[in-house]
């Protein structure tokens, strides 16, 4: 929770992991990857405020403390979401597994959102495990990580019909929100790995499911904007925008916004601190001071109180049925809803 | 000229396809050196060790082209440093073999389409470039739509504009339309102007936006001093 002005912010981290990358768990043969991988994570951290930056050998495996002090201690985190990445040709066991992220999930349950993942590529077994990972998580989230190695695969898309069988899963099973990574990544070679159309088609084909793009498909978001503005539940997920831009380079930094808050609009899209890339205190404070710099941005839609409070929390809550506070739910939905109490029992509204 | 400027005079001409600017303004130049008997060795490095393996082989290989036609120059190597596909695209651009057969396996095409997808960027990137002074100088965006290319005041940007559009077969002409569909080259009616304009904004920032995050991590993973727009690496020649 985080309050600034006498307004109260709920805050979902929808972005948030932990994960193990420290030498032990280099697989022997692949360290190259293995350290290129953490090496690249590290470099990002470089773009936040320099007193948040951490040494490398932190950053490769940090602590349980470290990560509760960060986002709850320090961080204003209400809720904060895992999201796995399994990496298990680099990481021995995994880079940050939906086992290795139960640790904390199942040691303080108020404070976490369990998410799972997938891969097409794994089949019958695959299909078998994510149910049983929901009947012991109750995830209630999937993260996919398209550009996944695999068995010489270097990765696979949502058109491919494998994954159909998967996203019809997680319908049957009440997994409704699935957040796609389409962002900085490796794969496919000789395509665009940016390229959104997969998730338009998937989309389009379950739109009982909540599609949460994560990275707004930057550098794409262009893109992405185009799909998510024909998609009714599509979602942009804000991880790296705020983290790498607010503070590195401020000007594109309205200026992304300023575009999202244009095609994609404030009731769809959700922060992500991408802990722990970032730590969530410094993006959280500079966003809700945050407003474009001056008037070459007139043109882009305004930023409200409102705005930011469903950007920080609000509209994740929604995706995830997580109950706000009162006081910290929009004074208008609060008031409709004292509104409905006060007349359940005698006339309806108009 | 030495044979090593003119080898970096060279490399000017070589884009980061992706980001739509020279190598060289990028600092992915490491090192350029010429030996005594015409023998050109280029290094490159980009921002991170997992930069797309696509566009990292388009740069090795229009390098290897560009600086291989600059008089003098008797053999030419270009070498990308510190990436996980460093080996595959070395030996395949010096083999002078296409991207499939480097990647056998794991690329179905070559990267033709995929440049110009990003050409396309460019060029709606570049719109917004030329048209958005002309905006604040007071004209209205319908006559933007009725504009064609001579009737806009010289500019470096309309030069990129220009060159861009050529390169992708468009008409660039002084009689070609300001406004284009850059899929098609139909010209823009006023109808479709305001969408049109919008998506030129959006594609400037996210292709800017997308340079700026590059070279952050760049800087970030040299700890050089990059400047904003001036190159940072160091250049020789070879003795």
């Amino acid at each position: 929770m985080y309050e600034k002005n006498g307004e109260k912010y709920y805050v979902v981290d929808s972005h948030t992991h932990y994960w193990n990358a420290a030498r032990d768990n280099w697989v022997p043969g692949a360290e190259q990857y293995a350290k290129g991988w953490i090496e690249c994570f590290h470099a990002y951290q470089g773009l936040g405020p320099a007193e948040t930056h951490w040494s490398l050998e932190k950053f490769q495996k940090y602590s349980e403390a470290d990560l509760m002090k960060d986002l709850f201690e320090d961080g204003y985190v209400d809720k904060a979401i895992f999201q796995p990445t399994y990496l298990k040709e680099w990481y021995t066991e995994g880079f940050n597994t939906t086992e290795r992220n139960a640790i904390l999930a199942e040691k303080y349950p108020s404070k976490f959102i369990l998410n799972t993942r997938w891969d097409p590529r794994e089949g019958d077994a695959g299909l078998k495990q994510l149910e049983e990972n929901v009947a012991r998580y109750g995830s209630k989230g999937v993260k996919l990580y398209t550009a996944e190695w695999r068995n010489g695969s270097r990765g696979w898309t949502l058109k491919d019909p494998e994954a159909s069988r998967y996203l019809e899963k997680c319908q049957e099973l009440g997994v409704k929100n699935i957040h796609v990574h389409k962002g900085p990544t490796i794969w496919p070679l000789d395509k665009d790995a940016f390229d959104v159309a997969d998730v338009d088609q998937a989309a389009t084909s379950f739109p009982e499911l909540n599609f949460i793009v994560e990275h707004v498909g930057l550098p794409r978001i262009e893109d992405f904007c185009f799909m998510a503005t024909q998609e009714p539940n599509v979602y942009a997920g804000l991880s790296v925008v705020i983290g790498g831009l607010m503070h590195a380079r401020p000007r594109f930094f309205a200026k992304v916004m300023g575009e999202l808050l244009f095609w994609v609009g404030e009731d769809k899209m959700t922060f992500g601190s991408d802990y722990a890339i970032w730590e969530p205190k410094w993006q959280i404070e500079g966003f809700v001071d945050w407003d474009y710099p001056n008037d070459e941005f007139s043109d882009y839609p305004r930023v409200t109180t409102a705005t930011k409070k469903k950007i920080l929390g609000l509209n994740a809550a929604k995706l995830y049925d997580i109950e706000v506070p009162i006081d910290y739910q929009l004074q208008e939905q609060a008031g409709r809803r004292e509104a409905a109490v006060g007349v359940s029992d005698t006339e309806a509204p108009a | 000229m030495t044979d090593a400027s003119r080898v970096l005079a060279a490399l000017d001409t070589v884009r980061d396809p992706e980001l739509d600017e020279p190598v060289t303004k990028l600092g992915f130049v490491a090192s350029c050196t010429v030996s005594d008997n015409g023998v050109a060795e280029v290094r490159l490095r980009l921002p991170t060790f997992f930069c797309a393996p696509n566009f990292a082989f388009l740069m090795v290989a229009d390098a290897y082209d560009a600086v291989s036609a600059v008089d003098g120059v008797t053999r030419t190597q270009v070498l990308l440093e510190d990436h996980f596909a460093s080996d595959q695209i070395n030996g395949g651009v010096a083999a002078r073999a296409g991207f499939t057969q480097v990647f056998d396996g794991e690329a179905v095409d070559e990267l033709g389409q995929l440049r110009s997808d990003f050409l396309r960027k460019a060029v709606m990137a570049g719109t917004d470039r030329v048209c958005r002074p002309l905006l604040t100088a007071g004209v209205a965006a319908e006559d933007l739509a009725r504009m064609v290319l001579g009737e806009v005041p010289a500019s470096g940007d309309l030069d990129r504009l220009r060159s861009r559009r050529t390169e992708l077969g468009l008409p660039a002409g002084d009689d070609a339309p300001l406004l284009i569909d850059p899929a098609t080259g139909a010209a823009i009616g006023v109808e479709a102007l305001s969408l049109h304009l919008r998506r030129a904004r959006i594609t400037r920032v996210s292709l800017e936006a997308n340079a700026v995050t590059c070279r952050d991590l760049f800087a970030q993973r040299y700890r050089s001093a990059l400047a904003n727009s001036e190159p940072v690496a160091r250049f020789g020649v070879a003795t």
